[in-house]
């Protein structure tokens, strides 16, 4: 009588918990190694179906095309978020890094330089967000936040809020040029996809990025130079948004005063996406890539479709919630491993 | 039981019973705990007084026997139920908010409201200030936490636990993070407690304590009730016997002998590491040496500073002032990379928060922070990484399906050796092993036990915080015992017993420790 209450309890939950824990791993695991690819190729099979231009070798290049600045954004952002950090400020960098392209074009500065000066100033806007976050330890999301707002207004300045047109770009060919057929800036997609995956697994500085944000504690404690790495991430992440910049202003030929508001929002939407878990530590260029490929796809797709943006947005936006799902059941598939 | 209180028993427990994993920690323990009566439980760590408090307050569910309320069994559903049947607990770690006031923190979760969901406001304030009264406690009520001692705090905690008027109220440990003084005012509100009539389960080592307020005492041991006795039956020295009273595994006497001679050869030698004066928040100025292929073991309570004085000396933590120097040179304690240079390298408590990366693979977390597995220009492979890690995991014995298993999917044992054998890439001169052995099964103990003698016999010096008398006293060659953050006594040769470790880590007379001594 008296153990009663507490036996008969006991073999219920051990039987009911096994069997929960089994579907949710099951799931997860299925999410995990399914999840992009699969996602990617149903998608296309659906529109290849339904959209007859879509399986073209045109239409799958302008795919690319279009993907390929917020790819290269979302390639620096996957480093950041790996180490569970964020930067909402590569939008506004793309900006402000193509108004200095541009604007030095105009000037008459060759188109190496103005090139040049692109990657700087990005290269410094990383280096401002990852000295305030790894040595001042402020959080990466307000100091980013703060970042998105000023570089938009710097870029507001140097425009005068007005689009700075240049007929004779120097470097326009990094926008429209081709090689063996591909256009450029699907090249350049694919060049810092390559360098990304190079530095993230065949270096030590790559190993030291899994570290910190799989366990920033036991990096310190291991001696690896754990704010050296948050600064370097930044700084990776703002050399990406000039070469965004550069991209994206060589495809319009001018500097706009709001290019590249709202990227920063694609760009992490592809790195979820793409399986980086949002607290650090676990994270794929290759998922990033995959990821973008997706809303670029969905974006390419349901416009071949005739649905119109305001749905395409619905859309997109539920696709996000979708991916922050499969984030979920992936973490939660993972402290299920780690005892 | 055979020291049943004369008192109206309050609640009780009967037979439980309890394993994780598969390892048995609660067997078949039954105490009754009596109205206006402070029932003291006392046990080395581990020895199952956390479970047994989570059984009793709802938190964690026994495999077998019962909970007891005024002799009936009870099937509690959670913290809450056990909260509403009159059960509260005051727990080690504060769980206060620090920045509501007193009263705000003594109403959490039970906030006076109007019929329209408002906070009654004034009706809250009166109810803290009674609460605050019953402990006769001087207290601002609009006092922030934040603004206030440790042991105050504990007050408040106090005070909260018996807002929801209990009737019985466990005490785990609370005057751990206490000065004497505050100690000595929280045992005069427990006394008063009693005297209202409160049932009251009071955990603690402290040997002072026990004697100043104990009405029974249980004593457990892995996992089983080794004595109980009355206030009439209770001595010192029949508590820290009971405490002790295990019989001591050969498993580490064994891995000693050799150790122990080959370290003899050199322990007249160079000293290895010099710690003079070093101190911080949480340790009083310590100063010892370690000579090369020496094991000094640091014992003491949990709390006692044996961790912290650890992390100092790897860098982890910085301290307020003290010197530590490595064969003469002095290290540079701004943070882990000069001690690491000096050859000071850590095993840290807690693997699974401070050690590992459990998404990487075995190779990696061999690798992480130490200079294998590179090549020029900062290259590296998984090639290139398991190939360096391979020697350390196979001299360690790590069981895995391959090197480029993540670490997360290893058993506890293989994880921490795991964790050495990243120690053991860096070739250390000192070696700082903080519970190398917790949460380990047997096999894994034994083979960490090899490695310390076998990095000795190189002249490596050890230093070994365990909790586990055992191994610290088979595998040592002599012993620190702290207490309260300070190194209260060096034990070495024919002093170093069990005994005299728990009494000096608990703070047990001196007159009473010297007979035990001239015993062993």
């Amino acid at each position: 009588m008296n153990e009663t209450p507490v036996l008969a309890d006991g073999p219920a939950a051990a039987v009911a918990r096994p069997a929960r824990g089994g579907l949710r791993k099951g799931v997860a695991a299925a999410a995990e190694r399914a999840g992009v690819a699969g996602a990617l190729a149903l998608l296309v099979i659906v529109f290849s179906v339904s959209a007859p231009y879509f399986l073209t070798v045109d239409n799958l290049l302008d795919v690319a095309r279009q993907i390929s600045v917020t790819a290269i954004l979302g390639a620096g952002l996957t480093l950041v978020i790996m180490t569970a950090g964020i930067d909402l400020s590569v939008g506004s960098a793309v900006g402000v890094t193509a108004f200095v392209a541009v604007r030095l074009s105009v000037g008459g500065a060759p188109a190496a330089a103005a090139v040049a000066a692109a990657l700087a100033a990005g290269l410094l806007v990383g280096a401002v967000n990852g000295v305030l976050v790894a040595r001042l330890r402020l959080a990466a999301f307000i100091v980013t936040l703060a970042a998105l707002t000023y570089l938009r207004g710097l870029t507001y300045v140097g425009t005068d809020g007005k689009t700075l047109f240049s007929t004779t770009l120097g470097y326009a060919w990094l926008g429209h040029g081709t090689v063996l057929g591909v256009p450029v800036p699907v090249v350049v997609m694919v060049a810092v996809f390559a360098a990304g995956w190079y530095l993230l697994n065949r270096t030590v500085f790559g190993r030291w990025v899994h570290a910190v944000g799989g366990n920033a504690e036991a990096a310190r404690l291991a001696g690896i130079p754990v704010r050296r790495v948050l600064a370097g991430v930044y700084v990776l992440s703002g050399l990406c948004a000039g070469i965004g910049g550069v991209i994206a202003s060589a495809r319009l030929q001018s500097a706009v005063p709001d290019l590249g508001t709202g990227y920063e929002l694609s760009a992490i939407a592809a790195v979820v996406l793409g399986g980086t878990s949002l607290l650090g530590g676990k994270g794929s260029l290759v998922g990033t890539l995959a990821g973008a490929a997706i809303i670029g796809v969905l974006v390419n797709g349901l416009t071949l479709l005739d649905v119109s943006t305001f749905y395409q947005q619905i859309i997109q936006g539920v696709v996000i919630v979708l991916a922050v799902v499969l984030d979920r059941l992936r973490t939660r598939g993972a402290t299920e491993v780690n005892p | 039981m055979a020291a049943a209180p004369v008192a109206r028993p309050v609640a009780g427990l009967d037979g439980i019973e309890k394993s994780y994993h598969g390892n048995p920690v609660l067997r078949g323990v039954s105490l009754t705990l009596g109205a206006g009566r402070v029932h003291v439980l006392a046990g080395e760590n581990g020895a199952g007084k956390s479970t047994l408090i989570k059984i009793l307050t709802g938190v964690e569910r026994a495999d077998r026997g019962a909970v007891l309320l005024d002799g009936e069994p009870v099937a509690l559903a959670g913290p809450r139920d056990a909260g509403d049947r009159g059960l509260a607990v005051v727990h080690q770690e504060l769980s206060l908010v620090p920045e509501l006031t007193v009263a705000d923190n003594i109403l959490l979760g039970r906030e006076p409201r109007r019929r329209t969901g408002r906070l009654d406001r004034r009706r809250a304030r009166t109810l803290a200030v009674e609460a605050l009264a019953r402990i006769g406690a001087d207290l601002d009520p609009d006092a922030r936490i934040a603004s206030l001692g440790t042991g105050r705090r504990q007050l408040v905690e106090i005070a909260r636990a018996l807002a929801g008027r209990p009737r019985l109220l466990v005490l785990d440990e609370p005057t751990a993070a206490l000065s004497g003084e505050e100690a000595n005012l929280l045992l005069g509100t427990v006394e008063d407690l009693r005297a209202e009539g409160l049932a009251l389960l009071y955990i603690s080592h402290r040997m002072e304590e026990i004697a100043r307020i104990a009405d029974d005492v249980t004593v457990l041991r892995d996992g089983i009730v080794a004595d109980s006795m009355t206030r009439a039956e209770m001595t010192e020295d029949r508590i820290v016997t009971s405490m002790v009273g295990r019989p001591v595994r050969d498993l580490y006497r064994r891995e000693r002998s050799p150790d122990q001679r080959a370290s003899e050869g050199t322990a007249a030698g160079r000293p290895r590491l010099r710690v003079r004066g070093l101190r911080s928040a949480d340790v009083r100025p310590a100063s010892f040496e370690l000579r090369a292929g020496e094991v000094l073991g640091v014992a003491g309570i949990v709390g006692a500073g044996r961790s912290e004085l650890g992390r100092l000396i790897a860098g982890a933590d910085r301290p307020d002032g003290g010197t530590v120097e490595v064969d003469g040179a002095p290290v540079d304690l701004r943070g882990v990379r000069g001690p690491l240079a000096a050859g000071i390298v850590m095993l840290p408590e807690s693997r699974k928060e401070q050690g590992l990366f459990p998404w990487l693979s075995i190779a990696d977390n061999v690798c992480a922070g130490t200079p294998r597995g590179r090549r020029a220009f900062g290259r590296t492979s998984p090639a290139d990484a398991r190939a360096a890690a391979r020697p350390l995991t196979e001299s360690m014995r790590v069981k895995a399906t391959g090197l480029a298993q993540p670490v997360g999917e290893l058993s506890g044992g293989n994880q921490q050796k795991v964790l050495l054998a990243r120690c053991l890439a860096r070739d250390p001169s000192v070696l700082v092993l903080d519970e190398p052995t917790r949460g380990v099964d047997i096999g894994a103990k034994a083979d960490i036990y090899t490695l310390v003698g076998e990095v000795t016999r190189r002249g490596v010096a050890v230093l070994l915080i365990s909790s586990e008398l055992p191994e610290v006293l088979g595998l040592s060659d002599r012993v620190l015992v702290m207490r309260r953050g300070e190194v209260a006594a060096e034990l070495s040769g024919a002093a170093m017993t069990e005994e005299n470790v728990i009494r000096h880590a608990t703070g047990g007379t001196a007159a009473r420790a010297l007979p035990s001594e001239v015993n062993s």
